[in-house]
């Protein structure tokens, strides 16, 4: 299966850090067109597109862009989501290593839709090693004029700022972000109000994830139709997925929207590693749904996964071979999710913890059957009452986990031995498999 | 009143630095990363005086300034050694045997998760996805990515640095 | 207006407001935890969790707001099934010892598993969070372990009241409600307005109990003397149960009597006291080119902040102590040798709306009478559980009055509890002494009312004194600021700490902006039934400088009326 590279299509090409390399290969090109439009026609061509975000939420970006254009006020302000937190996934990484200028071009073409004079970055502490790239070329394309003051000599003004995180995978989420901005604690706002009228600084804002930005560079240089015949009806254009965990050939894979998961896993990453068998499929990171070996023939593209009870999200294929358990995956999820909790509302900073307790227990031939029970009605009120997308998402992976892999629980619940879960102190005390 | 583990001071020419990059900011609250991002560098920790200077220089409360330092794993009220050794706990890690050489680190070092070497040379820390997952299990140390580990590599890489062979 | 339907029920209502706004009108009170409707919206709990048509996830009712056509449900199995789970979670994370607690039955995380009718085992493990609880504070005790996370008391310090001591520390599960670095509140900048107290809902954030110390001293055989505050007239029956705004002055003086109070006095003197040497400072500076402008000194939270924050600046504090202080050095002088009494034995306890009264009595300088003037401060609600727990039935009391010499004070005395009471007392007399002539309007429309600045000028026969009046230390602080730019143009300046001023004081039963309303109005009605509404009027004032003090600020009066103040910027250094 051959990869299409239209985000990707310029990782080998070298000096890309340059905005005269970068122009050459025909970066800035979509900003130029889009320079000639106002602010209504950039918004038209983002919706005929059909582009949806690609952090996650898959959000339509021509809609998103419009709140943000229709709110009062004379400043607005443009926010690029580099916070890329979400375990598995690299390739927000890579675009802003690769090609950080298609990113600066998302963020101008954005900001002369809404009539923002000025975008942030915010990148996260993890990547550090990424400002002084980020800096110098940013510094290039001032120079080139294609940011900064009076753009390509149009009235158009827009520069660009980077931001640092400190570690907080919460602030991958939107209102989170622009607090952790602002100079506080990165805990998420109740919406109303939203972004597109209440943002950053409590300006209207368009946030949008990195893999985002990148296609809208080409989608203003190469045209509408272009981007339409790439990838599925409801999810155009391609999708970058990065593959990980016991997968022989490891990264990230740029294709079509709707490329087949099976597909991906044998033909393109070489199947399991080390001679093992499937065990799980985790798609779209750690708040994603735990599919078994017979649900991976799907279609990736948002629609898809979501109706099959999953989310494509950041577009991360996790997999994981049979010398794991699914329990103990789920447990370290959960580890994950509770450390990472703003700690601000009940359900997630106190129902997380729970959670973790139940499956510690479970996991290690403690639990009954009562445990799991509570452990989905917990879930259920997780997903249903918190404040944000952390704490909705910390349910996903044991809800279908739970429904997916029930004999796994049960042989736990059994008290079966399980290499994974159980700590070899406490062997003598269990029985031994049959 | 005793401290306990709040109790690091800090040199009074530490402070005079401080004083003087936070100086800059006065009513910019926003810029409160940045700052101690930088303040971070030049001083051993995050401590009372720190934060008290922080905060009277960018007209905040020593309260936001702490309750904002908590907050974050990258901001540290506590000293850190010389090397912070970040180790990746996620689960694309987990799965191909990250347990196994944050175990091998641990019993190195003779240190737990958290706390830093009697030389003030290593601290060990375990860390949320680096986002570098095709080449787990991935640690880091200060700025330096090292993948592909395992315990042998790992016990390897920690030797080195234990001779400063960097 | 737009149309709804919630819970069945066709309604129009306004367009925007919020679902449990809403709902009120349909005469449902969606039970809520976090919120408090006279601070901004937090939508933590998500106990207010309502169905709207359109939204797979449950809504907090608290922040969504109302729209055309839309359908809510407040109440379906659904709900009331996820409102207990995240009940349950709360208690998995919480002391079980409400018969231990000092909130029992005022809690309102209670009266919501009441509400909810929990009655089942909780399926989780209880943990607490083995912090210690802080009683180093004399106003406010501190326990972390209850704490629900709810914000209130991080809104009320920091937004509020600009003081900046409590704030989250850590995230996630380990998130707690602290002073930074591990301190304990003796050692910050707390300046005890127990405004936090005042927002709690459950037994963090308590007043420092010094019931004991009056039993104590009981015990020993002391005279227990008594002074109550004008505020208290107006929070002490509804502490016990009544409706807020119901006066009852003359029956707290008969519960004291019979729960052991040897002597009871109306702190309405001392009120007039201060006013008498506090509007002849005020006086003196203005003619004689005095620190102004001048700014009072009687609310101890405030001296503290300016003490703390703005060091530089207390000069232009008067140097009239408070009318409990200046009662304190009273007693034990004028009082124990008319009365026959020897100073040492008097256990002087005072009444008091305010938590920052109990740090007031035990400066170490409030020993003019040569003893503690104040020997222990009691809350209103301290007073409210001692009668409780007598057993007596308050509402049912005979009137007696207060004791001899003191009596009644005037109505300019009773104004004290209001925020805008200290200045209009002051003028009262301040205008007479400067003009020679009688006051014919002597209410100050002016400076009444919640505004947060009030200000007003008045014209004595030719000189035009300028005014302002401040409340809540946000509002304190922003005209600190002015006076310092040299933008404050005024005479002299009353500052109360507490939004309301005391009558929305630490110490009251707890309140919200209704109820200080409703007690405002009360305050005022006092002032108009007195026969004498001005300070100097007072018989017992003329008795006290006569007999005792000769003038005001006199010898005498500076050495037991007057104080200084300190320097407290340091405990910002650390």
């Amino acid at each position: 299966m051959e990869e299409v590279h239209i985000l990707l299509r310029n990782k080998n090409v070298e000096h890309m850090i340059d905005a005269s390399v970068s122009m050459k290969m025909g970066g800035y090109d979509g900003l130029r067109n889009a320079l000639s439009m106002d602010g209504a026609k950039v918004i038209e061509t983002l919706k005929e597109s059909g582009l949806r975000g690609r952090g996650g939420a898959g959000f339509p970006t021509w809609l998103k862009t419009k709140f943000a254009y229709d709110a009062p006020g004379d400043s607005k302000v443009v926010v690029c989501n580099a916070d890329e937190g979400e375990p598995g996934t690299n390739k927000d990484r890579v675009l802003l290593s690769s090609d950080p200028h298609s990113i600066f071009e998302g963020m101008a073409i954005v900001g002369k839709a809404i009539g923002a004079d000025r975008g942030y970055i915010y990148l996260r502490a993890e990547y550090s090693y990424l400002f002084p790239l980020l800096a110098t070329a940013l510094k290039s394309a001032r120079n080139l004029n294609v940011l900064g003051n009076n753009i390509l000599g149009s009235d158009f003004s827009f520069d660009i700022e980077v931001r640092s995180g400190a570690g907080a995978y919460v602030c991958g989420e939107e209102t989170a972000l622009f607090e952790s901005i602002e100079g506080k604690r990165g805990e998420p706002r109740t919406r109303p109000p939203f972004p597109g009228t209440y943002g950053l600084f409590g300006l209207p804002t368009v946030l949008n994830n990195v893999e985002t930005l990148a296609n809208i560079g080409p989608i203003f240089s190469n045209g509408i139709e272009w981007f339409r015949s790439i990838g599925s009806e409801n999810s155009p254009g391609t999708k970058l997925f990065t593959v990980i965990g016991n997968v022989e050939k490891r990264g990230v894979f740029e294709f079509p929207m709707g490329v087949n998961l099976k597909d991906i896993i044998y033909e393109v990453c070489g199947g399991i590693a080390g001679g093992k068998e499937l065990l799980a499929v985790q798609t779209g990171g750690s708040s994603g749904a735990i599919i078994n070996p017979g649900q991976i023939d799907i279609p990736l593209d948002i629609d898809h996964v979501a109706s099959s009870g999953g989310r494509l999200g950041c577009g991360t294929i996790f997999v994981i071979d049979d010398s794991n358990c699914v329990l103990d995956i789920v447990k370290n999820t959960l580890e994950f999710f509770t450390n990472e909790s703003c700690g601000k509302c009940i359900p997630c900073r106190e129902g997380g913890v729970q959670l973790l307790k139940l499956i510690t227990k479970i996991s290690q031939g403690k639990g009954y059957v009562r445990d799991i029970d509570t452990m989905i009605d917990l879930s259920i009120t997780m997903r249903e009452t918190a404040l944000c997308g952390l704490g909705h998402s910390t349910a996903i992976p044991v809800m279908t986990s739970i429904s997916n892999f029930r004999e796994i629980y049960d042989k736990h619940l059994d008290k079966d031995y399980c290499p994974k879960c159980s700590p070899k102190e406490e062997t003598p005390e269990r029985g031994l498999n049959d | 009143m005793l401290h306990n583990q709040y109790s690091f001071t800090t040199s009074p020419s530490a402070l005079v630095q401080v004083a003087e990059i936070a100086s800059n900011y006065k009513g910019q609250q926003d810029k409160l990363m940045d700052v101690i991002i930088a303040v971070q560098k030049v001083v051993p920790s995050l401590a009372e005086d720190v934060a008290a200077v922080i905060a009277r220089e960018m007209g905040l409360s020593q309260n936001h300034v702490y309750s904002f330092v908590t907050f974050y794993e990258y901001l540290s009220v506590k000293p850190h050694g010389k090397y912070t050794i970040r180790m990746c706990s996620s689960a694309p890690c987990h799965v191909r045997g990250a347990k196994e050489v944050m175990e091998t680190i641990i019993q190195m070092l003779g240190i737990n998760i958290g706390e830093t070497t009697p030389d003030d040379r290593f601290t060990i820390e375990v860390c949320p996805c680096l986002g570098i997952c095709d080449i787990s299990p991935v640690i880091m140390i200060n700025d330096e990515i090292y993948g592909d580990l395992n315990p042998e590599k790992a016990r390897e890489l920690i030797k080195k640095y234990k001779r400063e062979n960097v | 207006m737009i149309n709804i339907n919630i819970d069945g029920i066709d309604k129009q209502v306004e367009n925007g407001i919020t679902i449990l706004e809403a709902a009120k009108l349909i005469h449902v009170n969606i039970p809520t935890l976090c919120h408090h409707e006279d601070l901004t919206i937090k939508s933590v709990c998500r106990i207010c969790v309502v169905e709207v048509n359109g939204q797979n996830l449950l809504q907090p009712a608290c922040s969504f707001p109302v729209a055309e056509g839309m359908i809510i449900k407040t109440s379906t199995p659904r709900i009331i099934k996820a409102r207990k789970n995240i009940m349950e979670l709360i208690f998995s994370h919480h002391p079980q010892d409400c018969l231990n607690c000092n909130k029992n039955r005022t809690c309102e995380l209670q009266s919501i598993a009441e509400e909810l009718n929990m009655s089942n085992p909780i399926r989780y493990e209880v943990e607490t969070r083995g912090k210690e609880i802080d009683t180093s504070s004399p106003s406010i005790t501190f326990d972390a372990n209850k704490c629900i996370l709810c914000g209130r008391c991080i809104e009320v310090c920091n937004t509020i009241q600009t003081v900046g001591v409590l704030a989250k520390e850590n995230r996630g599960y380990n998130t707690v409600v602290a002073p930074p670095y591990g301190k304990s509140l003796i050692d910050t900048a707390c300046v005890n307005c127990g405004q936090c107290v005042q927002v709690c809902p459950v037994g963090a954030l308590t007043i420092h109990d010094d019931i004991n110390l009056v039993y104590k001293n009981k015990l020993k055989g002391k005279i227990l003397v008594a002074q109550i505050a004008p505020s208290s007239r107006t929070t002490i029956a509804e502490a016990l149960g009544a409706e807020p705004g119901t006066v009852s002055t003359a029956r707290i003086v008969t519960a004291m009597k019979m729960i052991g109070f040897d002597y009871v006095f109306d702190t309405d003197f001392s009120a007039d006291l201060t006013i008498m040497e506090e509007g002849n400072e005020l006086l003196k500076r203005i003619t004689t080119g005095g620190v102004l402008p001048m700014m009072t000194s009687c609310c101890p939270g405030w001296v503290k902040f300016c003490e703390t924050f703005y060091p530089k600046y207390t000069d232009h504090l008067s140097t009239a102590k408070s009318p409990q202080q200046m009662f304190g050095s009273v007693i034990k002088t004028y009082f124990a040798d008319k009365a026959g009494i020897d100073p040492e034995n008097i256990f002087s306890c005072s009444v008091m709306p305010c938590t920052a009264k109990k740090f007031e009595c035990n400066r170490p300088e409030m020993k003019a009478s040569g003893y503690q003037d104040v020997d222990v401060v009691l809350t209103v609600h301290e007073l409210s559980r001692m009668i409780k727990a007598a057993g007596i039935d308050f509402a049912q009391l005979e009137d007696t009055p207060f004791d001899d010499p003191f009596g009644l004070g005037s109505g300019a005395g009773e104004l004290f509890a209001a925020t805008g009471g200290v200045m209009e007392a002051a003028l009262r007399t301040v205008y007479e002494v400067l003009t020679g002539k009688t006051l014919e309007n002597i209410e100050f429309n002016a400076v009444r009312g919640f505004d947060g600045l009030k200000e007003a000028q008045i014209d004595m026969n030719g000189t035009i004194v300028k005014v302002a009046v401040v409340h809540s230390l946000g509002e304190a602080r922003k005209i600190m600021d002015r006076v310092i730019s040299g933008q404050a143009d005024y005479h002299f300046i009353e500052v109360m700490a507490c939004p309301g001023g005391c009558i929305g004081g630490g110490g009251n039963p707890i309140r919200n902006w209704k109820k200080v309303e409703k007690r405002t109005v009360q305050v005022y009605e006092q002032d108009k039934n007195l026969s004498i509404r001005k300070s100097h009027d007072s018989p017992a004032i003329k008795m006290i400088y006569d007999e005792f003090l000769s003038e005001p600020l006199s010898e005498k009066s500076h050495a037991l009326l007057h104080t200084k103040y300190v320097n407290r910027q340091d405990i910002l250094r650390i």
